[in-house]
């Protein structure tokens, strides 16, 4: 199972900054999204939410003074099937009576004038019986448990051995796509067609038809429109929307109907980024060699179970950073409260345990009295070295030569040797890794599939379901198609996705697009260019249809064991590290993160200024995730439901970013990469914050760290 | 989308002073829209209650001047913050303007917003009003049946309240010529860079003689600190200032921050302007 790594100076396009193909539409304004569809004669939608958190509905008033038999209203008794169909088909589309949380969907009117539906949707009334609700982790019931054990921890917790404990926390996270939700519907006879922006055409397609207890496939048509981001958030919840614009157009006889969020509504109901509390307890000699760890890692689910075991799955796995633990005793679980269901969020889980155990490392080396870099230098994971669920680490990671580089690059000993502990000033540094693709048998589940169909025209069509959401799906496809084609990059097309007319090559998530769904591209363009064989693709493809597919196989030796959780969870891993550098205001406590280093290896870099976005972006996101977003929540609703008061880092607070890659190929990934999209959402927390605790001499142990906790 | 039902506001279009204020008097809840910064945020989410909206936009020719008068300065209503924070006069003997006008929002609203908009609003959190608090500006607030002028410091009664009347609109302010030698301090502790709410925001002007403080998001309106200004005037250390401050401010826990933080950072930047404007 070994390529040889491509050298790029070989290649034609792979490993080059090829100019993002629907970037000058976006930038000037000429792309359109789900909001600048016209469609003649449609109704526009509005979804009637609840204001409590938990309890029942008794009652539903719709006043006088509104034209109700002209609008087209509605309720969880208008849907064949109630569910949002995912991993259970436990949540509602629809509350019919029992009420799980706040925000939830209770009933969909529309009309065709949207200011009279805006006024209408206030006046609707609902009479409630309300029940107390629980809002915090631990207190309700366990909606998934997992655990992972490797080795003996009795017997590393046991004789010489330091251990030490913490427990860790990190609040929730609003993935503020700048484009909120929305989609439009109709019918044709017995067919629904749905424009909507969204990750995973075929997820509203599987919710949709179970919904509607349809019998066909082609009954669903899901046409992806421009879509302004996603971050995981446009991953499960589309497919809600999907149903209730489909519900609401099906009553009004097939006409089509828009259902386009505003932006309070979007952040009131949409999911967020699970909450979490771990606690660590390890065990290592007074040299720092670790021994065992026990981690339980707790996340906040919210209402429904939705997405919540995977992320907890990812969580877990990722608990225990990229270091060597002869034992290992792991526990996952996931709390049922009355929160709006959290959901997928860039990294799916890992961010949140790999915070808490970079944050532990620094402090455990406190207490050994050994530099927090010298202590993992000592334990990181090389080849040959077994993960707590006994994959064996097969390339060299090469961690020393990141982190030196990430030292070198920020001259890091320098900067921390001039500024004292408690000085306001501080450097801190983290080390990660992030599995690429679906956990464990996700991939051979999802058994993805690409086509490439060559047009009488000379062009190439890249048939897949995989989405561009703002991170270059498009050109990087366009990318390896024409490589391993060999012919120009003009002459590649992307077919814009719609269920029925591309194949399924999965969901826009979980860092698979480019190396994943990627390596299916190059690999049916390998095919196809066999059955070129030299002949120009015309005069080939006007003599015979040519079409040529690839279906995901996992690799040799690629076993997983979702019973034990023992086996291969990922077919690659990407690693990296982050250095942060902080200033902290002595008269405010105001935090800025001035600059921040990043040290990549994604594998083949397949666009260098793509990827080079790609991190930077998700080293802001992680960033404003450690210092300033925070999801103030009242009894289940989130109180800063605007762009002015749930806060994100501006361009003039982000720090200045310095990153460099370094490629290990992948030998399953496209040309050799890796997963790049979650990665660099895993680091800046911890860097951050063990910055953070340099400046201050305080005990960071949560994120968000405001001003308000460090000033008392 | 926007969240409101536009045909709920009938817009008035003046075309100038005159019928302005004729409307202002005869339609009940006419609102005033200047830049519309606040306005539009509030239809757009469905926040604003219908009413009758009058856009000023007509006036501008009358009212969005800065000119000098008798060594004073005066700011028409519907002068910008970009405006003012421009003006060469603003520029060389009001830097508190000109600082408290940059930190507001960001470009886009100090293109459309206006300094009285600002005041108008009767925010606590407003970035500008301390400033004007310790120039003493003054008000003209007209009406068809005439005309008055009030200082700042007396505008405000209460949380989002003011003494204008229904039948009123501000024209213009009217800025004294500051006090010579004056060191000015001002910072806004926001919950980020830029695009932020002040949780704590102060303005202050020191001379030899005299010390003017102004505070915004820790009361129920903009407030002046005036036994801290004495204490200061008196020669009272920083620590001491501190302990006097602490009496006059009244902040409360929100969603931008809490009340201890405010009375720690008004605490830590009272005695940074004292050290600052030392000489």
């Amino acid at each position: 199972m070994t390529v040889s790594p491509p050298e790029h100076h070989e290649l034609r396009y792979v490993g080059r900054s090829v100019t993002r193909r629907e970037g000058a539409h976006k930038l000037t304004g000429r792309s359109r999204y789900i909001d600048d569809m016209h469609v003649e004669g449609a109704l526009t939608g509005r979804t009637i939410r609840t204001t409590i958190a938990a309890g029942r509905v008794r009652d539903i008033r719709f006043p006088e003074g509104f034209p109700w038999n002209e609008f087209t209203i509605v309720t969880a008794k208008d849907l064949p099937v109630n569910e949002v169909a995912l991993i259970t088909n436990e949540q509602p589309a629809l509350v019919d009576s029992i009420v799980r949380h706040h925000q939830e969907a209770i009933l969909l009117i529309a009309h065709e004038d949207p200011g009279l539906v805006q006024e209408a949707a206030r006046a609707i009334e609902i009479v409630y019986e309300k029940d107390p609700g629980i809002f915090e982790m631990e207190q309700g019931r366990v909606l998934k448990d997992l655990a992972i054990r490797h080795g003996n921890t009795e017997q590393a917790f046991s004789g010489e051995n330091i251990v030490f404990e913490g427990e860790y926390a990190t609040g929730a996270q609003e993935h503020v796509y700048i484009e909120p939700n929305g989609f439009i519907a109709w019918w044709e006879n017995e067919t629904v067609v749905l424009h909507g922006s969204n990750q995973c055409p075929y997820y509203v397609h599987k919710a949709v038809k179970n919904a509607f207890a349809l019998e066909r496939d082609d009954q669903v048509r899901v046409v992806q429109e421009t879509t302004g981001g996603g971050f995981g958030g446009k991953e499960e919840f589309p497919s809600m929307v999907a149903i209730h614009t489909a519900l609401l157009s099906r009553k009004a006889g097939g006409k089509p109907v828009r259902l386009i969020y505003d932006r309070a509504e979007d952040m009131a109901c949409s999911t967020k980024r699970h909450p979490s509390i771990t606690r660590i307890r390890t065990a290592c000699t007074r040299e720092g060699v670790f021994k065992g760890i026990e981690v339980t890692f707790h996340i906040d689910g919210g209402a429904y179970l939705t997405l919540s075991p995977v992320v907890l799955s990812r969580g877990l796995l990722h608990s225990g950073g990229p270091y060597r633990w002869p034992a290992a005793k792991m526990d996952g679980l996931c709390w049922f409260t009355n929160s709006p269901p959290y959901g997928a969020f860039r990294g799916f889980g890992a961010p949140q345990s790999e915070f808490a155990i970079e944050r532990h490392l620094d402090r455990l080396s406190q207490l050994l009295g050994i530099c927090p870099i010298e202590l993992r230098r000592k334990n990181f994971l090389q080849r040959g070295d077994v993960l707590p669920t006994s994959q064996i680490v097969e390339e060299d990671p090469e961690l020393d030569h990141i982190v030196d580089r990430a030292l070198e690059l920020s001259d890091y000993r320098a900067k921390q040797q001039s500024s004292p502990c408690g000085s306001g000033h501080g450097m801190g540094l983290s080390v990660f890794y992030h599995g690429t693709g679906f956990t464990g048998s996700g991939e051979v589940y999802l058994s993805s599939v690409v086509a490439l169909e060559a047009q009488s025209d000379g062009t190439v069509e890249i048939q897949v379901s995989s989405t561009e959401i703002g991170q270059g799906t498009e050109t990087v496809f366009a990318q390896i198609a024409a490589e391993g084609l060999g012919i120009n990059i003009e002459q590649i097309r992307f077919r814009k996705p719609e269920t029925g007319a591309v194949p399924d090559s999965g969901p826009t998530v979980a860092s698979r697009t480019c190396s994943i769904v990627g390596g299916l591209v190059e690999k049916a363009a390998r095919q196809m260019r066999e059955k070129l064989n030299g002949r120009d693709v015309a005069e080939a493809a006007a003599m015979d249809s040519l079409r040529a597919e690839a279906r995901y196989e996992p690799p040799p030796g690629l076993v997983w064991n979702e019973e034990t959780y023992q086996g291969c969870a990922y077919g690659a891993y990407s690693w990296g590290c982050n250095v942060a550098e902080i200033v902290l205001d002595s008269v405010t406590a105001e935090l800025r993160v001035e600059k921040m280093w990043g040290i990549y290896d994604i594998g083949c870099v397949i666009n260098p200024v793509l990827a080079v976005g790609q991190v930077e972006g998700g080293m802001a996101q992680g960033a404003g995730w450690a210092t300033c977003e925070d999801v103030v929540l009242r009894e289940g609703l989130m109180q800063n439901t605007r762009v002015t008061n749930y806060i994100i880092p501006t361009s003039a607070d982000g720090p200045d970013m310095v990153v460099e890659f370094v490629e290990h190929h992948n030998p399953i990934g496209a040309f050799g990469s890796k997963g790049v999209g979650e990665l660099p959402m895993d680091g800046p927390p911890a860097a951050i914050a063990n910055a953070v605790a340099h400046a201050t001499g305080q005990n960071i142990v949560s994120i968000p760290i405001r001003p308000e906790d460090i000033l008392k | 989308m926007i969240a409101s039902n536009p045909v709920r506001y009938r817009a008035y279009v003046p075309v100038g002073v005159e019928e302005a204020l004729e409307q202002k008097a005869a339609i009940e809840n006419l609102l005033p829209i200047a830049g519309g910064t606040e306005v539009m945020v509030l239809l757009n989410e469905g926040l604003l209650a219908p009413c009758p909206v009058q856009s000023l936009h007509q006036l501008a020719g009358d009212w969005r001047g800065i000119r000098e008068s008798d060594g004073s300065l005066i700011i028409g209503a519907l002068a910008t913050y970009t405006d003012v924070r421009h003006h060469p006069v603003v520029c060389e003997r009001y830097p508190l303007l000109v600082e408290s006008a940059k930190v507001t929002g960001a470009l886009q609203i100090q293109n459309r917003g206006t300094l009285v908009g600002n005041i108008v609003n009767g925010s606590p959190a407003a970035d500008t009003v301390p400033a004007l608090f310790v120039y003493e500006a003054n008000i003209r607030l007209l009406s068809s049946s005439g005309e008055r002028v009030i200082s700042i410091n007396e505008f405000y009664t209460g949380y989002r309240k003011t003494i204008l009347r229904s039948d009123e609109l501000i024209s213009e302010i009217i800025l004294p010529a500051p006090p010579d030698g004056a060191r000015h301090y001002y910072r806004k502790v926001g919950t980020r860079a830029a695009q932020a709410i002040s949780k704590v925001v102060v303005a202050g002007i020191r001379t030899d003689h005299e010390t003017k403080l102004a505070w915004g998001s820790v009361g129920p309106t903009t407030l002046r600190a005036l036994k801290t200004e004495k204490a200061i005037a008196g020669g009272a250390s920083p620590e001491e200032a501190a302990v006097v401050l602490m009496e006059e401010l009244a902040p409360m826990d929100d969603i931008r921050s809490t009340r201890n933080y405010r009375l720690a950072v008004s605490r830590n930047l009272v005695m940074d302007f004292i050290h600052k404007t030392k000489e």
